[in-house]
């Protein structure tokens, strides 16, 4: 039996400061824009300033979700999204969210599979990101690569969930226009009015339309929203926009140049009818919210000076939870 | 000026990403799926990139992606001229940091070849898990973070 060749070259780059990288990342430098994605993904402490100052650069692309269950046909519209878009001379950016082990923390990400030559040929960005555990359909660094890449002058940029459930919803708060895809043959009318992830569609996009059931799929999500629209003055929710259903097929091409169309006519209505300031006021905020919430979870986890004295105070029924927590937050006053 | 570098906790979030590729007109790729496996369940991120890719195609997937090595099955016996491509892109790429590792059906002849390309790890096909894992953590953890 034969043993590993090593050959044992001394490979030892070294290591570029985070904000000396962010001239090169505004300047569309790939190997920037991806290492820069990684180190916002590994969450070096290091990388914090330089990813504040991308961010300033940051508000100029159209942000597109795309989410659908597992097997509707994401990856492979995106892929088709990549070369119409890139037909009409738009520069795309694509982060692709796969799931990660919830036991040994690895990944496969194979969306990329299904978008390579189309990438290749276009020179479209495209990056395969692992949940790292977490849920809600999006991994915890998405939005840093999604603000890296608009930085990078990518636009549109594409996010695709993971396949989601009935209630992944968090792409809402990332995107500016959500697409969700359903490849026909699941369910019936009863699936398509329960709440949750057709909720949120900005577009409706059946897969698999060369097949002969999508035409039930389409009419039972036409069904949907023809019914939401009868209850809408007692909806606060509604808009302008009537979200469209559309066919497309993969297989044969078709429709893909009017749900192109249909995305940029989205992009046009949210920046008209003042909606894309609304929905960015809305990211901002949950993005926020999430941020500090994180920043709090890392610092409880590092277990600070006064946890411990805390979890005694609490055990011993000298304080509650509620005001331990006060005292973590370092909130003098009770909340 | 000291070089700096990621703390001790959040370098623990890092993962170690492997490109496995197919490449060429070589259309088996059982052995690359088998691999992807034994790595993802050894905690690593693998992306996969499908069957017939291009060394520039390969190259161009691993830099967006920012892995730490590109690992490459063989078996339909091209693997010097593909090699020798692949680690010419890297290099007209500014990407020489990436690892590449070579696997599948190669004949201890060429071992000199693939070196003199480029390759930095041939792994031959009977080694074990544990061997696949263990040289691809000990390449990486030496060079460090980057």
């Amino acid at each position: 039996m034969t043993g590993v060749a090593l050959f044992n070259r001394a490979k030892r780059p070294a290591y570029i400061p985070s904000l000396e990288l962010v001239p090169q990342v505004l300047a569309g430098s790939r190997l920037a824009v991806a290492r820069m994605i990684s180190r916002a993904e590994g969450n070096y402490a290091e990388a914090s300033e330089a990813l504040a100052e991308i961010y300033k650069h940051t508000g100029k692309a159209h942000i597109i979700g795309i989410t659908g269950v597992p097997g509707a046909g994401k990856s492979t519209l995106v892929a088709s999204l990549i070369k119409a878009l890139s037909a009409n001379g738009h520069k795309v950016g694509v982060v692709a969210v796969d799931p990660s082990s919830p036991f040994s923390g690895g990944a496969i990400l194979g969306d990329r599979v299904r978008m390579n030559e189309v990438a290749e040929a276009n020179q479209a960005f495209v990056r395969s990101m692992a949940t790292r555990g977490h849920l809600g359909g999006l991994a915890p660094s998405t939005l840093q690569a999604v603000d890296i890449l608009d930085a990078a002058g990518y636009s549109p940029i594409i996010i695709e969930t993971v396949g989601v459930g009935q209630d992944e919803v968090e792409i809402v708060s990332a995107a500016h226009t959500v697409v969700v895809l359903s490849p026909p043959g699941l369910g019936d009318d009863i699936q398509a009015i329960k709440a949750g992830i057709l909720e949120i569609a900005d577009l409706h996009v059946v897969s698999k339309a060369d097949k002969p059931e999508a035409a039930a799929t389409v009419a039972a999500i036409k069904g949907m929203l023809a019914l939401g629209k009868t209850l809408q003055s007692s909806n606060k929710f509604s808009s302008a926009w009537d979200a469209p259903v559309l066919a497309v097929s993969s297989v044969s091409g078709e429709r893909m140049e009017s749900l192109v169309a249909t995305v940029d006519a989205h992009w046009k209505h949210l920046r008209d009818s003042g909606e894309a300031t609304e929905r960015e006021r809305n990211n901002c905020r949950t993005r926020i919210f999430n941020m500090a919430r994180h920043l709090f979870q890392q610092q409880f986890d590092e277990g600070p000076k006064n946890l411990e004295q805390q979890l005694q105070a609490v055990m011993k029924r000298e304080s509650d939870p509620r005001t331990a927590a006060n005292v973590l937050l370092g909130w003098d006053k009770e909340r | 000026m000291s070089r700096p570098v990621p703390t001790t906790e959040t370098r623990s979030t890092n993962k170690i990403r492997v490109l496995v590729a197919k490449l060429g007109l070589d259309g088996h790729d059982r052995g690359a799926k088998v691999v992807a496996r034994i790595l993802r369940d050894a905690g690593m991120e693998v992306i996969y990139t499908g069957l017939y890719k291009t060394p520039s195609q390969v190259v161009n997937a691993a830099i967006q992606e920012d892995v730490d090595v590109i690992g490459v099955s063989l078996l339909s016996g091209s693997h010097v001229p593909l090699f020798r491509e692949l680690c010419k892109c890297l290099k007209q790429s500014n990407a020489e940091h990436i690892f590449v590792v070579a696997g599948g059906v190669i004949p201890e002849q060429d071992y000199d070849d693939l070196k003199e390309c480029g390759v930095d790890v041939i792994i031959p096909q009977e080694a074990r898990a544990e061997l696949i894992v263990s040289t691809i953590t000990a390449m990486v953890e030496a060079r460090g973070r980057i």
